[in-house]
């Protein structure tokens, strides 16, 4: 019978699946931090359970580290509880760890590609919504909560029930100084912050097989911000040349590889539902609103709450409009920002910084606001630096940080103040996310270089 | 996990949608190690504005939320779970949740219940006209009851089943370790491990 790709992936990986129940999926690889795991494993403990396959599990502190000063102990107290609390798990159950200062540390989602421990076919489980990133890989990975981690830790196993899939086509070609964040903020735009709801989005057309990996990995990003559990895309020459060489990869590449070129969507399969988007009419995207799906083109105006039809969207824009501070109809060129964030698991990968800082080489920020640049790794962060990224920032006037998920969420102390507005590569602009009554705007990395020059939100073909 | 099978209580009518689990509970309420204590961070940004419906005297002591649509959007901490349960809260009532917060509650002994946006409107107007409006929420009919209105929801059988007998998924996955032994040797021989570390 024809399939889908995460059919493919699916069905490869159940271990049981009876009438009524929903099916037991074989978990490949399981990623670990230190915010959504204490409470699995105390369950472990309490139960008497051990790790089933520690060999299958990795761990690293990200969520709330701080970004400065990593040689000094954790300033707050609870924060340095919870890292502790991870080490001391790690070790007690035979887990293999990335501390602060490990040069594999680093946002979770960027140290599996990293290590070459993500790779097509898989299926890869982490208690963070984000999971999603691997799908670039033709893998199945999704975000999982904690009762989940603690189910995978014990057994290896997640009882789930089948998804249904999405095709999201993006045909066309992207104009220069359009990027796959712009493909993904229009693509939320359009569907929803519960379009994908119940669904696994497989993205592919000719826009999407022009990306690299890393873009790749920022478009699955941000699937869940559709409401997605898991994005994916078909893995091809781009995929396979991305993992070559990367520790984790196979030693005996040929089987591997002669499996992962029978992971795509056979022709005749047939998806539940299908979107199309033409990569030839976007633009940078930015958000306005407080959720991801309250976003337009950078070009464009704040939108009027009053022409949209649907009473829900009315009242949540209006909502959003006040909470940002903002006026319907002013142009979002005009909208000034303090804070610049360039990070996350969405967009601090070695592409993301190497392209931010193309356009800021040379040049200064504008004076009224501040530029974090947090790599997603420890390993991104020392690659920057071997091609000396970090003086370009620096003699910007930006500041250059330790990897860790840092301001995208502010548990650590990279937070916004009462007020302050930040153009943000991250992945949420939900009310408070970055600081309690901070506000956020979405942006790619280009634009994100670009506001910081200007002081406004930007795009690099307004310098 | 306690059982789940009726529940009978007031609830809290939360006219909005898209309510993320940041402001379910916000980061920085999630650094504990512990279950327990969440309640404090429900809402947090939200509770500051005495006007909130969560600080209106009259819905006290509801135990079931009623919510706009799209509840529980972002990220997957389960203690946005823990810090309605810890609040008291038994039942969350929407038109829709995001996935990950959904199967989260269900494991976790919360229930959440899909109905129609014009009945969970219908109930707003009921619980604001009478802040003691009783609902009820029947896992055996899968039925939600206020005053003298029966509204039917969906459930699969088997997580019905769980609730209703307060299973632990761990404990029903490891009887059926026989079929993850044997799956486990099937496996390829390619597929990565984490160990040993290589560089």
């Amino acid at each position: 019978m024809a399939k889908t790709l995460a059919e493919k992936i699916w069905d490869e990986h159940i271990v049981r699946a009876a009438a009524g129940e929903p099916d037991l999926l074989y978990i490949d690889l399981h990623l670990i931090h230190e915010v959504t795991s204490p409470q699995a494993f105390d369950g472990l403990r309490l139960a008497g359970r051990t790790v089933r396959r520690p060999d299958l599990t990795i761990a690293t502190e990200d969520h709330n580290v701080p970004t400065q000063n990593i040689d000094l102990p954790i300033a707050d107290p609870v924060s340095k509880l919870q890292v502790d609390t991870l080490r001391a798990n790690c070790a007690e159950f035979g887990i293999r760890l990335h501390s602060l200062g490990d040069k594999d540390q680093g946002v979770v989602h960027v140290v599996g590609p990293q290590l070459g421990l993500t790779q097509p076919g898989m299926t890869i489980v982490c208690g963070d919504s984000h999971t999603s990133t691997h799908g670039a890989f033709g893998a199945l990975a999704f975000g999982i909560g904690t009762s989940e981690v603690e189910h995978v830790l014990a057994t290896q196993t997640l009882p789930l029930a089948r998804p249904k899939t999405m095709a999201i086509n993006v045909e066309g070609t992207l104009k220069l100084g359009v990027t796959s964040k712009d493909i993904i903020l229009a693509i939320i735009a359009k569907i929803g912050t519960g379009g994908g709801q119940g669904y696994v989005i497989e993205y592919r057309g000719e826009a999407i097989r022009a990306l690299s990996m890393e873009s790749r990995m920022t478009v699955c990003n941000m699937s869940i911000e559709a409401g997605a559990r898991a994005g994916l895309i078909a893995p091809d020459q781009t995929t396979f040349d991305y993992i070559v060489g990367k520790p984790h990869a196979p030693q005996n590449f040929d089987p591997a590889l002669a499996y992962w070129q029978t992971l795509f969507t056979d022709e005749d399969a047939k998806f539940d539902v299908e979107v199309t988007i033409n990569a030839d009419e976007l633009e940078p995207f930015v958000t306005w609103g407080t959720n991801p799906a309250q976003g337009a083109p950078l070009n464009s105006n704040v939108p009027n709450p009053a022409d949209l039809k649907d009473d829900e969207a009315r009242g949540a824009a209006e909502r959003a409009l006040i909470y940002m501070g903002l006026e319907a109809g002013m142009p979002l060129k005009n909208i000034a920002i303090d804070t610049v964030f360039l990070g996350s698991c969405t967009n601090g990968r070695i592409e993301d910084l190497r392209a931010a800082a193309h356009v800021i080489k040379g040049k200064k920020i504008a004076s009224t606001l501040r530029m974090l640049v947090v790599p997603g790794s420890a390993r991104v962060r020392l690659e920057a630096e071997a091609e000396g990224l970090d003086k370009v920032f620096i003699d910007a006037g930006a500041e250059w940080r330790n990897a860790g998920c840092s301001m995208c969420l502010g548990m650590n102390p990279d937070q916004l103040a009462v007020g302050e507005r930040a153009a943000s590569t991250s992945n949420r602009n939900f009310e408070g996310r970055q600081g309690k009554g901070g506000r956020t705007h979405l942006v790619s990395p280009l634009v994100a270089a670009a506001t910081a020059l200007r002081g406004t939100l930007s795009s690099p073909a307004d310098l | 996990m306690e059982k789940f099978i009726k529940h009978t209580g007031t609830a809290v009518p939360l006219r909005r949608s898209n309510v993320d689990t940041d402001q379910i509970i916000p980061a920085v309420y999630l650094k504990r190690v512990t279950r327990s204590g969440f309640e404090d961070g429900l809402f947090a940004a939200w509770r500051n504005d005495p006007e909130f419906v969560l600080n209106n005297p009259a819905y006290g002591n509801a135990t079931v939320l009623v919510t706009g649509v799209d509840f529980g959007t972002g990220s997957s901490r389960e203690h946005a779970v823990w810090a309605l349960q810890n609040y008291g809260f038994k039942v969350v009532i929407s038109s829709r949740f995001a996935d990950i917060f959904r199967g989260n509650s269900l494991k976790g002994g919360l229930l959440t219940v899909i109905l129609d946006q014009n009945d969970v409107e219908a109930m707003w107007l009921a619980i604001e006209a009478d802040p003691t409006t009783q609902i009820s929420v029947d896992l055996v009919s899968r039925s939600v009851s206020y005053n003298d209105v029966v509204l039917g929801f969906e459930i699969d059988d088997y997580t019905r089943w769980r609730l209703m007998e307060g299973l632990d998924d761990i404990g029903l996955t490891i009887k059926n370790s026989d079929s993850i032994d044997s799956f486990e040797k099937s496996r390829p021989e390619f597929k990565p491990a984490t160990l040993p570390i290589r560089v």
